[in-house]
């Protein structure tokens, strides 16, 4: 490594200049502009086809640029190859590893670059004592004569970093490197990020994830459809200016203004964990006038964890907070003296009795209110019924027409203005669309927006990505009875959703 | 009231046509002896109808009868207890009947059909055992005589019992018709567990129609035993769950619950003492009699749904 390189000076070693490329008549990338600075960490962000990953791969010789040229050290340089990008010291981790699988861990970090002696056979003494020497660096107990498929996702990773060191790597491009790693593995990924810095070492990060940005970036660029949307220096580096930059309005703090969120109203579910997965404990929390989505695949236990919200099933462990307050929470009866509400996940089955009118099944829970010594008061509940029927535009020739000769939508409605006259606190809805038409769809969303705007705290178990990601002021992935992962909604995308929901 | 107005005209079509082929049916004694056991089966059925419209079943009832029967007669009889303290302990039995039986269901979820068939031959084996299996009775009634009036006495002309009957069954028709538990009754029994998921502590109303029922059981089988005097521990009450059970049935309750009225069964009931009635006054050997009241059940329950356009087979 070169003494100039190693002594920090702040000019950029790699200018990326006027970078167009084109994939046929679609525009990838139009006059971008970068540069990579020694031992810095920098953060390439923009939403999907943004052009990161395009204008990365140009760097590390994947793609040719169809205009522009890149310096290296001031000189011009055509890198046309990943061979010539690696003999420049510009290694490309890509979000797909590529470790061979029939390879051990050396074989893998001396891959194509095998130490030989004579007669040009592998050195495998040699290869075997740099590659510990290697891991050992890294603090790795990995054999160098493990095979890769015996490795966790994380531990893959890092071979392929210190297979890129091997390299003599002078810039690094990690393309969203902790999409499959734990938190605690993100810790030691960024451990050995901030090593590579000391070593004068650049980082490019691409992620979509803003608050591992925010924390180990020194500096960020921004695309937008394929052209720079801006810089920030580390002190800007922010969780509203990155979204601006990528999104290119100020959507996140519009809406947010829009929200108007009562933080003097909480639900907080601490080491919860449910009768399916007794062994994981979830916690999370949301406030008045927050929409939270739950998003997962089938069997990820979104719906026993509402359940149990709901004293459906007593939970395995753990407790829940109500405005501050601990609640004990082991029927539907204790959640609905709680102001806790869930429109269930099976409509026919759960949510209303098909075989009773509007009014039976809007006032079944609220008979106390609408009846006097234990007698039900056929004024009151019709009341009480033609006022919710209206508010949520049930369309039915009357209140007395039994749920099964309702739509889909219609039946929701009713499901969901069972809760209204009790001023809920939490009203979770579970699949709150399934099986309802567009329109209906529609006046289902407006009545959680508005619900939320009134200060209630709302939670949303969907399959349905587009309705978790248009309905959803802050999204949970949900994996195998755990949280495996938190979006804002800059980060809303299906992919995004779907790769926390496979446990990637 | 729409829907019992069916099994109303059945009800009166039958009276009618037996009047006209006996015109004893309406001799006052008759009549009497016939409204005196209607209110002694009627109460039951009530009971017998909550559970039903609950989604449940009770099929101990018979044997309860007998061990009701039984033990009134052995503390009355044998051991001169106050017929207060009797009546108050075979009801706080019928009601620990009930409540147990009711427990197995609803808490521990074991179907109702087992848990009431068990009940129907452990209670039938331990009337038998604790009497030795011998017919017992109340002799000349002497020092209990008044409440033997509850049974065998008429206020106004009017049977005791029937009068009994009609009092329950405003109190049971206020209960399952216009109380936020019979609401909880009804809903259970169309939908379990979407009553459930409104809140209802479901598990608690389940029980409470078990403890009815085996509140009324009790009562009629107090009647019951005054009435015949005689109580075999064999045959006292032997299917007479089937009585309540029918009953139920034609008056409009579906075994797959969350309906039927208290009205409904008040008319069934009625209805199932007139084909008794009719079997002897039509002087059809009384071997036919369960024969006879089979078929104008199911008849009954055909037009039912054929004329009256009622869905006793929906959920």
């Amino acid at each position: 490594m070169s003494a100039d390189i190693v002594s920090g000076t702040p000019g950029p070693f790699i200018r990326m200049k006027g970078i167009s490329k084109a994939f046929g008549a679609f525009r990838a990338l139009d006059d971008v502009n970068i540069d990579i600075r020694p031992g810095e960490v920098l953060a390439l962000l923009g939403e999907n086809g943004a052009g990161k990953s395009t204008l990365m791969k140009i760097l590390s010789g994947i793609h040719i640029p169809t205009g522009g040229e890149i310096d290296i050290d001031g000189v011009k340089q055509t890198i046309d190859s990943v061979k010539t990008a690696q003999q420049l010291g510009i290694i490309l981790i890509h979000q797909e590893l590529n470790l061979l699988d029939n390879l051990d861990v050396a074989g893998n970090i001396f891959l194509g670059r095998e130490p030989t002696g004579r007669f040009k056979l592998v050195d495998k003494q040699k290869m075997y004592a740099d590659a510990a020497e290697l891991l050992k660096l890294f603090g790795l107990k990995i054999s160098p004569q493990t095979s890769v498929s015996k490795l966790s996702i994380a531990e893959q990773q890092l071979i392929e970093i210190i297979k890129a060191l091997s390299q003599n790597a002078r810039v690094i491009i990690m393309d969203e490197p902790t999409s499959s790693l734990t938190l605690k593995e993100t810790e030691l990924l960024f451990g050995i990020i901030s090593g590579l810095k000391a070593k004068g070492i650049s980082v490019v990060y691409i992620s979509h994830r803003l608050n591992e940005v925010t924390q180990i970036a020194d500096r960020a660029i921004v695309l937008k459809d394929g052209k720079n949307s801006g810089e920030l220096a580390r002190e800007d580096i922010n969780h509203d200016n990155l979204v601006k930059l990528m999104i290119g309005r100020d959507i996140f703090k519009a809406e947010q203004e829009g929200w108007a969120y009562k933080p003097e109203y909480s639900f907080e579910a601490i080491d919860i964990s449910t009768y399916r997965y007794p062994g994981n404990k979830i916690n999370l929390r949301l406030v008045g006038g927050e929409i939270l989505g739950i998003s997962g695949l089938v069997g990820a236990g979104r719906t026993e964890l509402v359940n149990t919200f709901f004293g459906i099933h007593k939970p395995a462990g753990g407790y829940l907070r109500l405005n501050g307050a601990d609640k004990r929470i082991n029927t539907p009866d204790d959640a609905i003296a709680s102001g806790i509400f869930l429109v269930p996940e099976d409509r026919r089955s759960q949510g209303i009795i098909v075989s009773m009118d509007i009014v039976q099944n809007t006032t079944l829970p609220n008979l106390g209110p609408n009846s006097s010594g234990g007698i039900i008061s056929n004024k009151k509940e019709n009341e009480a019924t033609a006022k919710v029927a209206k508010e949520l535009n049930v369309r039915a020739p009357g209140l007395t027409t039994l749920l099964k000769n309702l739509s889909g939508g219609n039946q929701q409605k009713v499901a969901i203005g069972k809760w209204l006259s009790r001023s809920p606190s939490l009203l979770i809805f579970d699949e709150p669309t399934r099986g309802v038409d567009i329109g209906a769809k529609a006046e289902i969303y407006a009545i959680m927006r508005n619900l939320a705007k009134q200060g209630v705290m709302i939670l949303v178990v969907s399959s349905d990505m587009e309705e978790i990601i248009n309905i959803s002021h802050r999204i949970l992935v949900m994996h195998e009875g755990k949280i495996s992962g938190e979006l804002m909604p800059a980060d809303f995308t299906e992919e995004n959703i779907m790769r926390h929901a496979v446990g990637l | 009231m729409k829907k019992e107005r069916g099994i109303f005209i059945i009800f009166v079509v039958l009276c009618v046509l037996v009047s006209i082929g006996n015109p004893n049916f309406l001799g006052a004694a008759n009549l009497k002896n016939t409204t005196r056991l209607i209110g002694i089966f009627g109460i039951f059925s009530i009971g017998s109808g909550i559970v039903i419209i609950g989604r449940g079943i009770d099929l101990a009832v018979g044997s309860v009868f007998s061990l009701v029967g039984v033990i009134l007669s052995m503390l009355l009889v044998t051991h001169h207890v106050a017929w207060p303290l009797a009546i108050l302990a075979v009801i706080a039995l019928s009601l620990l009947i009930g409540w147990f039986q009711g427990t197995l269901i609803a808490k521990y979820k074991i179907q109702a059909f087992i848990v009431t068939l068990c009940g129907l031959l452990f209670y039938r084996g331990i009337a038998r055992f604790i009497s030795n299996d011998v017919t017992m009775g109340f002799g000349d009634g002497e020092g209990f005589a008044g409440v033997q009036y509850l049974a065998a006495g008429n206020l106004l002309g009017v049977p005791v019992p029937f009068l009994l009957m009609i009092l329950i069954a405003v109190i049971a028709g206020i209960f399952l018709h216009r109380s936020v538990y019979g609401r909880y009754i009804f809903a259970i029994g169309r939908n379990e567990e979407a009553a459930f998921f409104s809140g209802i502590n479901t598990n608690r109303m389940v029980l409470l129609t078990y403890v009815i029922s085996g509140l009324l059981t009790g009562i009629s089988g107090i009647l019951l035993a005054f009435y015949t005097n005689a109580i075999a521990p064999s045959s006292h009450g032997n299917f007479y769950e089937l009585y309540g059970i029918a009953a139920a049935v034609l008056g409009g309750c579906s075994l797959k619950g969350g309906e039927g009225s208290i009205a409904g069964i008040i008319i069934g009931a009625a209805m199932l003492q007139v084909i008794q009635n009719l079997v002897n006054l039509l002087g059809i050997p009384s071997s036919l009699n369960f024969a006879v009241m089979g078929i104008v059940i199911l008849i009954g329950v055909l037009a039912d749904k054929f004329f009256m356009g009622r869905q006793t087979t929906t959920k």
